[in-house]
């Protein structure tokens, strides 16, 4: 606040000086006239700033296509990995995934959405509370690798569950915490008080407040931030490395306990392959694994929509 | 509410569950908490392992990180300055391509414009960061290495590159909160100083959103330092205490994919190395969120 007072200052008292130099009308319209051009200059460089990584991203995306696409057919989403590129297909992985995030949403929703309740409508101003949100905005910053190697430590050795779905999800379902615990809070904050307020004075206790008032209310919203987080989990590599799972799996997981692969870490072992067959397949995966996300996400916007339409 | 015949024994089992449902809740809510614990315990257990074997000058003092060969020398600043030239590289690409187009949409761009733009600069943030790494080995690098010369084919620049353009949306994001957030009074009262929309942005709305654009840069720059898959993918694996962004270098978060995808045995010291390097990439990260954190708190307080 200070410098900005300082700066008004100075702005007043450039102008006075300049314009008591010169007759007004001349150098309204020079100066105008240049400082409208440097507006627009300005403006121009801002947009490209904004449009360039677009544009950027838009590229990249139709040169992978170029290359995946004529690769993705029935075999290839039905087939097992193989040696050769040409025989190898995405289904292990493409069941890992799907099932990897069925989990980790089982796990993380309701954890995340009662972390939200207490946070909102138990804890107190106290210093419990205030430890709590600390962890979270910290646990968000935490890099995904550094969650791997937690789920390395604590699920696949100490908990002894292995390399395994189960262990993968439970890692996942930590890295995204963070995240649904911080939009079911926004959508539980969004609540109008009055409703709540309203159902109080009608001699409803809390725990029926939340059930009947605050959770039906507030659900879209938090099955929204849900399926996002859920998009970016299914999208995470690193810390599933870590836990160890397996590159190159020839059976579908059967169970939570079952070894697995994953679309990302498919797609990071095609890449890492030096010929252009299995970058193509690389390419492909990506494709299907875009079309995924874009599916997740389109159907959290769909949500959001037809819940602020009511 | 509770049964006519004993309404104050209905009242107090009524209570004794709600009670319970509380410390449920409670116990929920701890698990953020938990989870920090045990990240803090598993790395400080193994980093202490770690260096029971290996000195802390061995580690501090060295440039050279080579436990996977023969001679084994344990010198983290070879990792460091892999992720450190990386990440300055992401971040002289994002920080003026995200400040920038904040001001886009936050002063120039029409409502429209701004629904338009502002979802799609999304999406980028949404796609996993395999994909980008794919983007920087196959497509950016090979187009890189017709413009510079003497450039290999793992090199620095090219993933910090990717990297800077995915973070150009969570800079973006950040900072036109920011500047959105500048009171109308200050901008109006700009205005009838007679100030044009130019003086107006530079002296009064980037002068009150500074603090809050700096705490966005220092978060840009943790992610970056914690990004993983597209070092792994392009950087190359080889340790490397330079500055020339031409050459392979290898970051911390590289080393520990490259560790996890082999078989090393476990208690080996190579398998320890992945939590010493593990505890040094916390607390690299840690410092900066956290000064991040400290900025937008001490901000809070002043303007509230």
């Amino acid at each position: 606040m200070i410098s900005f007072a300082s700066n008004s200052e100075g702005l007043i008292a450039k102008k006075t000086t300049s314009e008591a130099l010169r007759p007004a009308t001349f150098s309204f319209d020079r100066e105008g006239r240049v400082a409208k051009f440097h507006e627009q200059v300005f403006m121009l460089i801002c947009l490209c700033s904004a449009i360039i990584p677009i544009l950027l991203m838009i590229w990249l995306l139709g040169q992978t296509i170029l290359i995946g696409f004529s690769r993705i057919d029935l075999d290839f989403l039905s087939g097992f990995p193989s040696r050769f590129a040409k025989n190898a297909g995405i289904l292990p992985a493409l069941v890992g995934s799907l099932y990897l995030m069925g989990l980790t949403g089982l796990m993380a929703l309701p954890l995340g959405v009662c972390s939200a309740i207490y946070l909102e409508e138990y804890a107190q101003e106290s210093w419990f509370k205030k430890l709590i949100e600390i962890n979270v905005s910290n646990l968000a910053g935490v890099p995904s690798i550094i969650f791997g190697i937690l789920g390395l430590e604590l699920f696949v050795r100490a908990m002894r569950l292995g390399p395994s779905i189960l262990a993968g999800s439970l890692t996942l379902a930590l890295l995204s915490l963070p995240i649904v615990i911080t939009a079911s809070r926004e959508a539980i904050k969004s609540i109008p008080t009055h409703l709540k307020e309203a159902s109080f004075a009608l001699g409803a206790t809390r725990l029926s407040v939340i059930r009947r008032v605050i959770l039906p209310l507030a659900m879209p919203q938090i099955i929204t931030g849900a399926i996002l987080s859920m998009a970016r989990a299914i999208g995470e590599s690193a810390p599933i490395i870590v836990i160890g799972a397996a590159s190159f799996i020839a059976f579908l997981p059967n169970s939570p306990m079952s070894e697995f692969s994953a679309m990302p870490l498919q797609i990071f072992q095609w890449v890492e392959r030096p010929q252009r067959e299995f970058l193509e397949n690389a390419s492909a995966a990506i494709v299907v694994l875009l079309m995924i996300l874009i599916l997740f996400n389109a159907l959290a916007a769909w949500l959001r929509h037809k819940h602020e339409k009511n | 509410m509770g049964e006519p015949t004993e309404p104050s024994k209905a009242i107090s089992l009524q209570k004794i569950y709600e009670k319970m449902l509380e410390l449920l809740l409670k116990i929920c809510g701890s698990i953020a908490v938990v989870a920090t614990l045990g990240v803090l315990y598993v790395l400080a257990s193994k980093t202490l392992a770690f260096f029971n074997q290996v000195p802390l000058a061995a580690f501090f003092l060295d440039t050279r990180w080579t436990p996977l060969f023969e001679s084994k020398r344990f010198g983290i600043w070879a990792l460091v300055s892999g992720s450190l030239l990386i990440t300055t590289i992401a971040m002289l690409t994002a920080a003026p391509l995200g400040i920038l187009s904040s001001i886009y949409l936050s002063e120039f761009a029409k409502p429209t414009m701004r629904k338009i733009l502002k979802p799609v600069l999304e999406i980028l943030a949404g796609i996993p960061t395999v994909v980008y790494g794919y983007f920087a080995l196959t497509i950016i690098t090979p187009g890189l290495m017709r413009i510079i010369p003497h450039l290999k084919g793992f090199n620095a620049i090219s993933p910090g590159l990717v990297m800077g353009f995915m973070l150009v949306p969570t800079i973006s994001s950040l900072c036109e909160d920011a500047l959105f957030k500048t009171p109308k009074e200050l901008k109006e009262a700009a205005y009838s100083l007679g100030a044009r929309k130019l003086s107006t942005i530079f002296m009064v709305i980037l002068p009150y959103a500074r603090s809050t654009m700096i705490a966005a840069l220092f978060l840009a720059f943790a992610r970056a330092m914690g990004e993983t898959m597209i070092v792994s993918i392009a950087a190359g694996l080889k340790p490397n205490f330079t500055i020339d962004a031409r050459e392979p270098v290898q970051t911390m978060t590289s080393y520990i994919v490259q560790v996890s995808m082999g078989d090393t045995p476990q208690q080996s010291i190579e398998y320890l190395t992945i939590f010493a390097v593990g505890s040094m990439l916390f607390i690299l990260t840690f410092t900066f969120n956290a000064t991040s954190r400290i900025i937008l708190n001490g901000r809070s307080r002043v303007h509230r």
